[in-house]
């Protein structure tokens, strides 16, 4: 059984308004950056950018993290995300770096992917936009932009479909399959 | 299962899917290599023992690159510095190294089939880093990731393997990883170093170069063996430059787009002229970093196979 959280109208609402929370937060698009994680944070960070980009009419810098191998559990033998490129082709120095995803959860891919993040330089700031917090925070990490606040059981499994991915924009909420 | 097997010994027993895995994973590795900090965290706590019988430059460091950006301990040993100096055996070596619990094996050895036999007493993943005549698999991945990153799909490729064939564990390992690529290969040498059964592996022979390399892809240049060619096999190391030495005129036939490559160490004007070795063709280099995120690929896909549970 599943249901849905949020539609398409829903998640683009949600991605105008975190574009302006971003503007308004850093005093506009200088010096922003955005960073996608592998896999649904890079479609969004996508739709961010250009969001922000038609707003204030500039360009902005994108780049997309893999963190797999800044996980911490690959020793543990769950199942093995597929390893793809890290593409990130401008230097951090004086960047304030928007990180992307779609699903808030224990906070460990966050984690993973500030551990990565560090690797490619000093950002002055980096702050994260999230489409769905879902609570039950195993790490002390806070979202600076949320879609929708959804505080769930956590036996459930929150699916966000976008379009760049799955061929529709939809969020759903179902019992975690056994 | 990450790949098909739990050791690296042979091209032989890797599948196509296990083949493409390496070479996607590596391709994914390319980039931390050009980082300013060339290291990812993925293997910290993980030890890697490089168990050298032979001299080596590139692979030995190679590997040791690899393990090093992925935060592995990596343990040198070369067989001249180890107690094989003092008698002791190959296997009370390796189990000694076993004792003291190392994740993964590298393993370079004069004779053939040396990885295979420990890979028998050791729990330890093994990787095959060259063993005698037989087999050197990861140089031949990495030659596949040279090639493909070059040609973009391998299926269908032409490639001719130029020297001292009977000799080489590259070209075997080569021959074997090229066709369950799909790939078409030849192999062109003096007849003494062109071992008869060759031809039952599916591969075509030819003894004239410059035809040879007339419609292929990629030519392989093969270095000639100085230490193995006292045994009278060839007339004189002249006379064989005379005909097999890669040179642009051996190669005026050939199409504009061929791909040169060669496992390294070169003897510069023996079997390949200074001239080609420097043109825009040759791969020489590119092979050597592909080789490093080749070794990275190997490391984390046999030791994630290692830790998985079977859920």
């Amino acid at each position: 059984m599943s249901s849905t959280l949020l539609n398409a109208k829903d998640i683009s609402r949600a991605i105008n308004r975190i574009s302006h929370e971003i503007l308004e937060r850093n005093n506009g698009a200088e010096g922003i950056a955005l960073v996608g994680i592998r896999t649904r944070g890079v479609a969004l960070s996508q739709r961010l950018k250009e969001k922000i980009e038609s707003i204030e009419n500039l360009t902005i810098d994108h780049g997309i993290l893999d963190i797999t191998l800044y996980r911490d559990d690959l020793a543990e033998g769950i199942q093995k995300p597929e390893l793809r490129k890290t593409e990130i082709s401008f230097a951090f120095e004086n960047k304030h770096i928007i990180l992307c995803d779609d699903v808030l959860f224990t906070g460990r891919t966050i984690r993973a992917a500030i551990d990565a993040l560090m690797d490619f330089g000093r950002p002055s700031s980096v702050q994260l936009a999230v489409l769905i917090d879902r609570g039950h925070r195993e790490l002390p990490i806070r979202p600076d932009y949320v879609g929708k606040n959804f505080p769930t059981a956590k036996s459930k499994r929150v699916q966000v479909l976008l379009d760049e991915e799955d061929g529709e924009d939809k969020v759903i909420i179902q019992e975690q399959s056994k | 299962m990450l790949l098909s097997t739990k050791n690296i010994l042979s091209t032989k027993e890797l599948t196509k899917q296990d083949i493409q895995k390496i070479l996607d994973t590596a391709d994914s590795f390319k980039e931390i290599s050009t980082r300013a900090i060339k290291k990812v965290p993925t293997l910290r706590g993980k030890t890697i023992i490089n168990l050298f019988f032979e001299p080596s430059t590139r692979t030995r460091t190679s590997f040791e690159i690899a393990g090093k950006r992925m935060s592995a301990d990596v343990i040198n040993i070369s067989g001249s510095t180890s107690s094989s100096v003092k008698g002791e055996n190959l296997i009370d070596t390796a189990r000694n190294l076993e004792a003291m619990n190392p994740d993964i094996l590298v393993v370079r050895h004069h004779c053939s089939g040396a990885p295979a036999l420990l890979s028998q007493f050791i729990d330890s993943p093994i990787i095959n880093a060259g063993d005698g005549s037989h087999e050197h698999p990861s140089q031949a991945l990495l030659d596949l990731l040279t090639i493909r990153s070059h040609k973009g799909d391998l299926a269908g490729l032409k490639v001719a393997i130029v020297g001292d064939i009977s000799h080489s564990r590259v070209a075997r390992s080569n021959i074997r990883a090229m066709q369950t690529m799909g790939m078409k290969v030849r192999v062109v040498g003096p007849p003494p170093l062109m071992p008869p059964d060759f031809e039952s592996l599916g591969v075509e022979v030819s003894h004239n170069l410059r035809e040879a390399v007339r419609d292929v892809d990629v030519v392989m240049v093969l270095r000639i063996q100085m230490e193995r060619q006292n045994q009278g096999l060839l007339s004189s190391l002249r006379e064989y430059s005379n005909y097999f030495c890669l040179t642009s005129e051996s190669l005026a036939k050939a199409r504009d787009d061929v791909l040169i490559i060669h496992p390294g160490p070169v003897n510069r004007g023996v079997e390949i002229s200074l001239d080609v070795m420097e043109s825009p063709r040759s791969l020489i280099l590119n092979q050597v970093t592909s080789g490093v995120s080749i070794r990275m690929a190997l490391f984390y896909l046999l030791l994630g196979e290692n830790n998985a549970n079977p859920n």
